[in-house]
C-alpha cells in the first residue's frame, strides 16, 4: 500500500530539552516548562500562537491524561492530547503534532515528552501488572538480554567476543556523553571496564544498560512552507514512521529473537517515505535507541546499514563512532541520557536537530544532510518502533 | 476388581544434609544430629504445586478426560477456604464435572483419601479416581521436626481396569490422641513429650492396625513382601518394625534418610516405592498414622510389569541438587525475613481475571489454529501465523505436556528472586508455540540455548496483602 507521506510537509522550528539526571529537585512540572521554554525561545513564538499539542509519557505518577499538560504550561483551552506508546511515546507525540500540521488541520503545534521515573523508589523502571496476576519474572534488561543470548548463539560469537562488540558500542556512547551538556552520566568507560561490571541480565553488566533519569524535550512543528518565517535553519521532516508488532514474533515459531521486526518494518516504511534508496550511504547519522547496548547492534542490522550478521565488524572498525562514517549516538544516547522513557523521542529528535544546524559544538559531526531518530517501545517480541528522518 | 491403575511421585530437586542444619542451628538445643539428608521444595514449591507433579507423572498418558474424580491429601494446603483438589484438578486440566475433594488435619489424610476414592469406585460414583497426597510441613528451628521433616508427594491412580495393585482389605482406627499438632494459626507444628507419643502412639497404633487387619483376612506378619508403615524418625521407625516383628527384607524403606517425613503424603510415597519393585502376586501392607491409623493391604497383579515407567521415587530421588546452606533453606521455606525492595513487592492478582483465564493460566491451555494447524500461547482470537491470521477458528490445545527446549534465556539480577538470578527465557514447544517462561530448578550456568526443557507448575508469588498464592507454569530441565 503506498501512501502519500509527510516528506517536507512540516518543519520544526524549535526545540528544547532539559538536563537529563537523577533530578531531586525537580518535578513533573519543572521538566515540561524548561523544555517548553526553550521550545518557545528557540522559534520566537509566543505561548498564545501554539494551535494544538501532543504530548508523550508512560507512567501515570507523570501524567494521566493531557490535563497536567495544558494546566501546568497553561495552555489556552486548546486540543492538548496525551499519547502512551511504551517508550516511544515521545516519537509518537511528535508524530501526532507533524500529522496535524501535514494534513492541514493547524499551523503550529508542540510536541512535548516527559518523564519523572526517580519517584520510584528503587532503581531501574518501575515495575507493574495486574490482570490474572502471572506472567514470567521479567524485566526490560533481561528481555533484551535474551537477545544477547541468541545472536551470540546464531552468529557463533563467544560471550568474549560478543560482549566486547557491545563494550565498544558503550563505550563509544560514553564518549559521546563527555561531549554533552545535557547528559545524564558524563565518564569515558574503557571496553574493559564495561567488560568487567557486574552483570544486570546475563549477558548485559552494568554498562550495556543505559541509565535511569528524569527529563523533558519539546519541539515546535510548522507548515514546511512557512518555516523559513521563524528561522533561517528550520528542519525538515522527511519521513515520520511507525511499526508495531503483529504478534507473530512472541506467537509463532518463525522470528529468531537476533532482532527487531518492527524496526526493520519502521525502517523500511521510512526509507521509502523519505526517498532513501540506500541507507548506509545516504543517512549521515542517527540516534537509536540504546536502551541496552544489544538493541543498538541489531538496530545497525533491522535499519539495514550494517547487514544482518554483519554489525560486529563495522562497530569494531569505527564505522559507528563519532568520527565514523555513521555516527550513533552523538550525544551519548539514552546510554548516557538515560531513558525518561515519553522524552527519549523527542531528546534523540533534540540531537539531530542541533547537529543539522551546526550547533552542536564539541561533538558536531562534519556537514551531516540525513538525521535518524529510531524509537523503541516494549520488548523484543512485543514492541512499537518509530523511525523519523529529517534533513535541512 | 478395584485398586491401583497408575502411580506417581515427586520428590523436589533440592537436599538438605542433616549435618547442614545441626552445623548451622545445632547449638541451640540438644537435639543430636539426625543421619542422611531431607528433600527441601523449592521456593517457589508448595504442597500445591508438588502434588501436581506427582499427578503428571502419575498420569503418565492417561486419558484424563476419563478420570471422574481428584482427591488431594495434605496438611499444608496454602489456603483454609478455596479447595486444593481444585486448583490441582485445574492445573492437570481435567474436566470439571468431577468429585473434588481436601483430605486434611491428619497426617492420616493420605490414606483416608485412598480408602475414601476406592469406596467411591466401589459404590459406582466414579470409575477412574486420582489421590494426590503432599506435605510441605515446617518444624521450627533446631528441634527434631526442623531436621526429620522433608518434602514430597505422591499419586494414585484407582479405577477398575487395568489394576496393577488391588486394594483386598483395610482397617482403620481413630483416636483424638493429641501428640503433634497445630492450630489453626501456627506455621510449626507443636509436640508433647517424644516418650509419650512412642509409648502411646506411634507403638501402639501403627502395630494394633496391622495385626487387626491380618486378623481380619487370616493373614500373617509373612505374607506381606513389603510392609511400609509411617515412622516420624529413623529410630522411632525402627522400634515399631521390632514391635511388628518384620524380617528387614520386608521394611519399606521409610525414606527417611533421603526424603525425609513427609507427613501425609509418607505412607502413599512408601507405597509408591514398593510398587516400583513389586513382583506379581506380591501383597503390600500400607499403615499410615494420626490421630489413629488406617491399614490397607494390596495385592500386585500382572499387570504391574507395564507400569514402570515413571519417574516416580526412584528417578527423583536419582536425581538432585544439594542446598549448602541452612540461610537459603530458611529463605525458601520463607523463615527468615528478607530486606524487601519496591520491585519485590508482590503483584494484586485479580480474581475476576483470573477465573476468566483460568483455564489459560492455571491449565496452560492455548489455542491451535483450525485453519493452519499452528498452536499458540496465550490463547489468540486471531490466528498470529501471518499468512494465516483465521479469525476464530481456534480450538483449545495444552501445552503443559508438551516437550520444549529453550531458545534463549537470561539470568536477571534487576528482577526481584528469593533466589536470584531470576531466570527465564523464551520456550519453544515441540509441535509449535512459544512463550516466555521463568527458568526453575537450575543454575543459569548450566544452560544453553536448545537444551530440552519441560514445563513445571509452581507457584509465582503469594501476595500477603491479599492472601493470596498465585500459580502458573514454569520451564525446567528434565528430571532424568
Amino acid at each position: 500500500m503506498t501512501t502519500k507521506g509527510i516528506k517536507d510537509k512540516v518543519a520544526i522550528v524549535g526545540m528544547g530539552c532539559t538536563k537529563f539526571g537523577e533530578l531531586w529537585d525537580k518535578g513533573v512540572q519543572d521538566l515540561m516548562v524548561e523544555a517548553y521554554v526553550e521550545a518557545l525561545a528557540d522559534a520566537g513564538i509566543e505561548p498564545k500562537d501554539i494551535q494544538a499539542a501532543w504530548q508523550g509519557n508512560l507512567y501515570e505518577y507523570t501524567a494521566v491524561s493531557a490535563i497536567p499538560t495544558a494546566t501546568t504550561l497553561k495552555l489556552d483551552f486548546i486540543p492538548v492530547t496525551r499519547v502512551e506508546n511504551m517508550c516511544a511515546s515521545g516519537s509518537e507525540a511528535l508524530r501526532g503534532a507533524c500529522y496535524a500540521v501535514a494534513a492541514g488541520v493547524y499551523d503550529i503545534c508542540l510536541a512535548l515528552g516527559v518523564e519523572k521515573l526517580k519517584d520510584a523508589g528503587y532503581g531501574g523502571l518501575p515495575a507493574g501488572s495486574g490482570g490474572a496476576g502471572v506472567g514470567p519474572n521479567a524485566t526490560a534488561p533481561g528481555m533484551f538480554a535474551m537477545m544477547a543470548t541468541r545472536y551470540f548463539s546464531v552468529y557463533g560469537l563467544s560471550p568474549e567476543e560478543g560482549k566486547r562488540a557491545l563494550a565498544h558500542i558503550s563505550s563509544k556512547s560514553h564518549h559521546n556523553g563527555t561531549l554533552s551538556p545535557k547528559a545524564h552520566l558524563k565518564r569515558e568507560i574503557s571496553e574493559d571496564d564495561i567488560m568487567r561490571a557486574p552483570i544486570i541480565a546475563w549477558p548485559l553488566g552494568l554498562f550495556d544498560c543505559c541509565g535511569v533519569s528524569d527529563g523533558s524535550a519539546a519541539a515546535i512543528v510548522v507548515r514546511a512552507d512557512m518555516a523559513k518565517n521563524f528561522r533561517p535553519d528550520p528542519v525538515y521532516v522527511k519521513s515520520l514512521q511507525i511499526a508495531v508488532s503483529s504478534g507473530e514474533e512472541a506467537g509463532y515459531t518463525d522470528w529468531n529473537y537476533t532482532n527487531v521486526e518492527s524496526t526493520y518494518h519502521a525502517g523500511i516504511k521510512a526509507y521509502a517515505e523519505a526517498g532513501i534508496k540506500n541507507p548506509r550511504e545516504e543517512v549521515s547519522m542517527m540516534e537509536t535507541h540504546d536502551c541496552f547496548s544489544i538493541t543498538e547492534l541489531v538496530n545497525y542490522e533491522d535499519l539495514q546499514i550494517s547487514p544482518r550478521g554483519g554489525a560486529k565488524e563495522d562497530i569494531m572498525s569505527g564505522f559507528y563512532d563519532l568520527d565514523g562514517q555513521v555516527p550513533c549516538q552523538p550525544d551519548g544516547g539514552l546510554k548516557c541520557f538515560g531513558h525518561p522513557i515519553g522524552a527519549s523521542g523527542l531528546r534523540m529528535m533534540y540531537e539531530m536537530y542541533k547537529q543539522l544546524q551546526g550547533k552542536a559544538d564539541a561533538r558536531q559531526i562534519k556537514d551531516p544532510k540525513v538525521g535518524l531518530t529510531h524509537n523503541l517501545g516494549g520488548v523484543p517480541p512485543r514492541c512499537v518502533c518509530s523511525v523519523c528522518i529529517v534533513g535541512l | 476388581m478395584v485398586g491401583i491403575t497408575s502411580y506417581g511421585a515427586y520428590v523436589p530437586l533440592y537436599r538438605l544434609d542433616r549435618m547442614v542444619i545441626f552445623s548451622a542451628i545445632g547449638w541451640a538445643a540438644p537435639a543430636a544430629p539426625q543421619p542422611g539428608e531431607k528433600a527441601v521444595a523449592n521456593y517457589d514449591e508448595d504442597s500445591i504445586s508438588m502434588g501436581v507433579a506427582a499427578a503428571v507423572d502419575c498420569l503418565n498418558g492417561f486419558d484424563r478426560e476419563k478420570i471422574e474424580g481428584l482427591y488431594l491429601a495434605t496438611t499444608t494446603s496454602p489456603y483454609k477456604e478455596r479447595q486444593g483438589a481444585g486448583i490441582i484438578a485445574t492445573a492437570l486440566d481435567l474436566r470439571p464435572d468431577i468429585r473434588t475433594a481436601d483430605f486434611t488435619d491428619s497426617l492420616k489424610a493420605g490414606t483416608i483419601a485412598l480408602n475414601s476414592a476406592i469406596d467411591a469406585i466401589k459404590g459406582g460414583s466414579a470409575k477412574n479416581v486420582m489421590v494426590v497426597a503432599t506435605d510441605c510441613r515446617l518444624g521450627a528451628g533446631a528441634g527434631l521436626a526442623e531436621q526429620a521433616f522433608g518434602d514430597g508427594a505422591a499419586a494414585l491412580l484407582l479405577g477398575e481396569k487395568g489394576v496393577i495393585a488391588s486394594l483386598e482389605g483395610s482397617y482403620s482406627i481413630t483416636a483424638d490422641l493429641v501428640d503433634v499438632w497445630r492450630s489453626d494459626v501456627d506455621t510449626f507444628v507443636r509436640t508433647w513429650e517424644d516418650r509419650f507419643i512412642r509409648d502411646e502412639g506411634y507403638m501402639k497404633f501403627i502395630p494394633e492396625a496391622a495385626s487387626k487387619l491380618m486378623a481380619k483376612y487370616s493373614l500373617s506378619p509373612t505374607d506381606f513382601a513389603k510392609v511400609a508403615f509411617y515412622g516420624p524418625d529413623i529410630r522411632t521407625h525402627g522400634a515399631i518394625a521390632r514391635q511388628m516383628k518384620l524380617t528387614p527384607e520386608q521394611i519399606q524403606d521409610p525414606l527417611l534418610t533421603t526424603v525425609g517425613n513427609t507427613g501425609a503424603a509418607s505412607p502413599l510415597m512408601m507405597l509408591v516405592a514398593a510398587l516400583e519393585d513389586a513382583k506379581p502376586g506380591d501383597k503390600i501392607l500400607v499403615v499410615s498414622y494420626g490421630n489413629g491409623s488406617d491399614a490397607l493391604y494390596f495385592q500386585v497383579t500382572d499387570a504391574i510389569e507395564k507400569a514402570r515407567d515413571r519417574r516416580a521415587i526412584k528417578k527423583h530421588l536419582a536425581s538432585k541438587k544439594q542446598l549448602t546452606s541452612y540461610e537459603k533453606y530458611a529463605r525458601f521455606r520463607e523463615t527468615l525475613p528478607i530486606e524487601l525492595t519496591g520491585r519485590a513487592q508482590a503483584p494484586t492478582a485479580s480474581m475476576s481475571a483470573l477465573w476468566r483465564e483460568h483455564r489459560g493460566v492455571t491449565a496452560l491451555v492455548g489455542s491451535k489454529c483450525k485453519k493452519c494447524g499452528t498452536p499458540q500461547y496465550q490463547a489468540q482470537r486471531i490466528c498470529s501465523k501471518p499468512d494465516c491470521r483465521a479469525i476464530d477458528q481456534m480450538e483449545p490445545y495444552r501445552f503443559s505436556d508438551k516437550k520444549a527446549r529453550l531458545f534463549t534465556y537470561t539470568g536477571d539480577n534487576l528482577a526481584f528472586s528469593a533466589d536470584p538470578p531470576a531466570v527465564y527465557g523464551m520456550v519453544n514447544f515441540e509441535g509449535g508455540g512459544r512463550s516466555i517462561f521463568d527458568v526453575t530448578d537450575c543454575v543459569l550456568e548450566e544452560l544453553k540455548v536448545d537444551m530440552p526443557m519441560e514445563m513445571s507448575f509452581r507457584r509465582m508469588f503469594r501476595n500477603e496483602a491479599q492472601g493470596v498464592s498465585n500459580y502458573w507454569w514454569k520451564a525446567a530441565p528434565p528430571r532424568g
